[in-house]
């Protein structure tokens, strides 16, 4: 187990490398100077611009350009904002649980939806049920969401205005930045209308950004219950006299679900994704919204920190879910 | 030769007597309601988008200045000349959509093409070469494969400058690895079969064995992972034109529409609606196909 852990650790290096060096060059390959950029159309004095390209280095061989960038990396230093000047770390600190917030909201109403939807089809294959929750799962699964996301705001929002357009709380409301999670802050504070308030900016993105995913979990459990139905101990624990009921859920589903969480944990690139979309149209103040706006500021050293943070993110949580299957089943430690 | 009947699935003629493996593959794919649909609805598409120049009322760019935002037939206030209604400018929604069908499958096209193609290189040398090449090669794709799709288009996007050329390239790179590994293990399954040895030893070259010998056995999942990519292409595409990384307004690409419509959706309803429901339907039509497809060729999952 140690040696499988180990491997696995060390195996993520390289490509940990790879992802720098793509960061590195993502600022060198952007069209401009990256001082130039940095002082944006003011302009600068080209004596200044030589002095100032040498302070940052950028006047070196690009091998040692990114042997420094390496460095600075390693130290957690990821540069500073164009726009606001403050560092790329602070700024995706403070937005990322926004993202988590969100996604987690998502990922929560795929799973409450899609592994009843999954089951019953299963159970009930080739019903008319079937076909129809089939139906839906695969339109889900082929849906843009930031067509979905602007279509939910028109009838929701803007026709029965049931939900506000965008933003994660009321103006009304002055919520303490605690956890982060605006939710759980407006619970804390005690606040009846804050939490509604909160809760209701948090249910349409919820929808959009889950969409995906709850079509991906509902067909996954699906097929993965037929298989496991077809199982000889599911056949045993029905002749042991069982209620039909407890042979589904607790014999079934509890196996079935096993290849259903592997594949969803390393689906979190595919969220991150969405999020982006999700959180542009309903200006939710997260990470994919600030990558965004920095490509539109031309704000290039966000855009290369935030990638950077992101991807490591998604190596890491697929570091997890390696670990954890692996854990979960020893046939694969090899 | 089992490879050449493989291509030939593709396409099933019509009514022309079928060959035995061909009408065994056609009674498995017609099975199945949801890629008959999906089929029916590809083909349409292909109609729409070959004629679209015949099928659309009026130019997908004309401005009809008296006709700023005509709300659809139906409602009040619709007229027959514009079905579908205009947009701010007062440009045909029904004619931009049909022109849109001809880009999207053009993107899905190209998009495929260069990526299965790259992928299928790639992944045969892989495959092929081992060792040193090998692990190159595939740390690359994982190293790509980190990044959430989207966010290395928009990367991607942003070094080249937007547009919808460079946003081709951008999905292509992003969709490069799922070929490029299914190319190596198909082919290194394929490469431990006898045949294989037989040929080698037959004297044929490394480059005959890859692309003559082997590729063609491993052509089942990449027709199907092809086809499941023309929905992704589409998708992603449509995304960098929402965003205004891709196709430039006044190109009449659904997602670029979509973005062009934000600032007055709320009062026109239909110049949101439509676009969107376009894309829906075709990635919706090829995903449904490449399930089916994918149903009848494999093995597997035969009854």
């Amino acid at each position: 187990m140690f040696f499988f852990l180990l491997r696995r650790v060390v195996q993520i290096v390289p490509t940990f490398v790879g992802v720098t060096f793509l960061s590195f060059l993502l600022i060198h390959l952007v069209p401009g100077d990256p001082i130039e950029v940095r002082f944006g159309e003011h302009g600068i004095a080209p004596q200044r611009l030589v002095e100032l390209r040498h302070e940052a280095g950028l006047d070196r061989p690009l091998w040692q350009q990114f042997g420094r960038y390496e460095l600075q990396i390693a130290r957690g230093d990821l540069g500073d904002s164009v726009v606001t000047h403050k560092p790329v770390w602070d700024e995706f600190k403070t937005l990322f649980p926004a993202t988590l917030e969100l996604s987690l909201a998502a990922i929560l109403f795929a799973v409450v939806l899609g592994l009843p939807m999954g089951v019953i089809a299963a159970v009930k294959r080739g019903s008319a049920f079937d076909y129809g929750l089939m139906g839906i799962s695969v339109t889900g699964a082929s849906m843009p969401i930031f067509w979905w996301g602007l279509m939910v705001v028109l009838i929701f929002s803007v026709g029965l205005g049931w939900t506000p357009v965008s933003g994660r709380i009321g103006d009304a409301y002055y919520i303490e930045p605690w956890s982060g999670f605006m939710l759980i802050d407006a619970w804390w504070s005690d606040d009846t209308g804050a939490v509604r308030s909160a809760l209701s900016h948090l249910i349409l993105p919820t929808i959009v950004l889950g969409t995906i995913p709850l079509a991906t979990i509902a067909r996954m459990t699906r097929s993965s219950m037929l298989e496991v139905l077809g199982e000889d101990y599911i056949r045993t624990a029905r002749a042991k006299g069982l209620s039909g009921a407890r042979v589904v859920v607790v014999h079934a589903l509890r196996n079935a679900l096993i290849p259903v969480v592997t594949v969803l944990g390393l689906q979190v690139g595919t969220l991150l994704g969405g999020a982006i979309l999700t959180e542009t149209i309903f200006s939710w103040p997260g990470v994919g919204h600030w990558l965004i706006e920095s490509i539109q500021r031309r704000d290039y050293p966000v855009l290369q920190g935030g990638t950077l943070l992101v991807a490591s993110l998604v190596m890491l949580v697929n570091l997890g879910v390696d670990l954890t299957y692996g854990f979960l089943n020893p046939r694969i430690r090899r | 030769m089992s490879a050449l009947q493989g291509t030939a699935a593709v396409n099933p003629p019509a009514n022309a007597p079928m060959p035995g493996s061909l009408r065994l593959f056609w009674r498995g794919f017609a099975e199945n309601r949801g890629a008959v649909l999906g089929l029916g609805l590809m083909l349409l598409l292909l109609v729409v988008g070959l004629l679209a120049d015949v099928v659309s009322p009026h130019s997908p760019i004309e401005q009809f200045r008296e006709h700023f935002l005509v709300p659809p037939v139906w409602q009040h206030g619709g007229s027959l000349i514009f079905p579908l209604g205009t947009d701010d400018v007062g440009r045909d929604i029904l004619s931009r959509l049909i022109h849109g069908a001809r880009l999207s499958l053009l993107i899905g096209l190209a998009v495929v093409v260069l990526s299965l193609s790259a992928g299928t290189v790639l992944g045969l040398t892989a495959a092929f070469a081992g060792g040193t090449t090998d692990i190159v090669i595939m740390r690359l794709m994982d190293i790509v494969l980190v990044f959430p799709s989207l966010l290395l288009a928009i990367v991607i996007v942003a070094i080249l400058g937007p547009g919808l050329f460079n946003a081709m390239i951008a999905v292509a790179i992003v969709t490069l690895p799922s070929y490029t590994r299914l190319v190596r293990a198909s082919a290194l399954s394929e490469l431990a079969r006898d045949y294989v040895t037989a040929t080698r030893c037959a004297g044929a070259s490394t480059l005959r064995l890859m692309f003559d010998t082997v590729l063609p056995n491993c052509l089942a999942p990449l027709i199907v992972q092809g086809s499941l990519g023309f929905s992704a292409a589409i998708l992603e595409a449509a995304a960098l034109g929402f965003l205004g990384l891709g196709a430039q307004p006044p190109t009449p690409e659904w997602g670029t529409m979509l973005a062009g419509a934000l600032q007055y959706y709320q009062r026109a309803w239909w110049v949101l609606a439509f676009p969107g429901l376009a894309i829906l339907v075709t990635v919706l039509a090829f995903n449904l196909f490449g399930d089916g497809l994918r149903d009848a060729l494999d093995p597997k999952l035969k009854r």
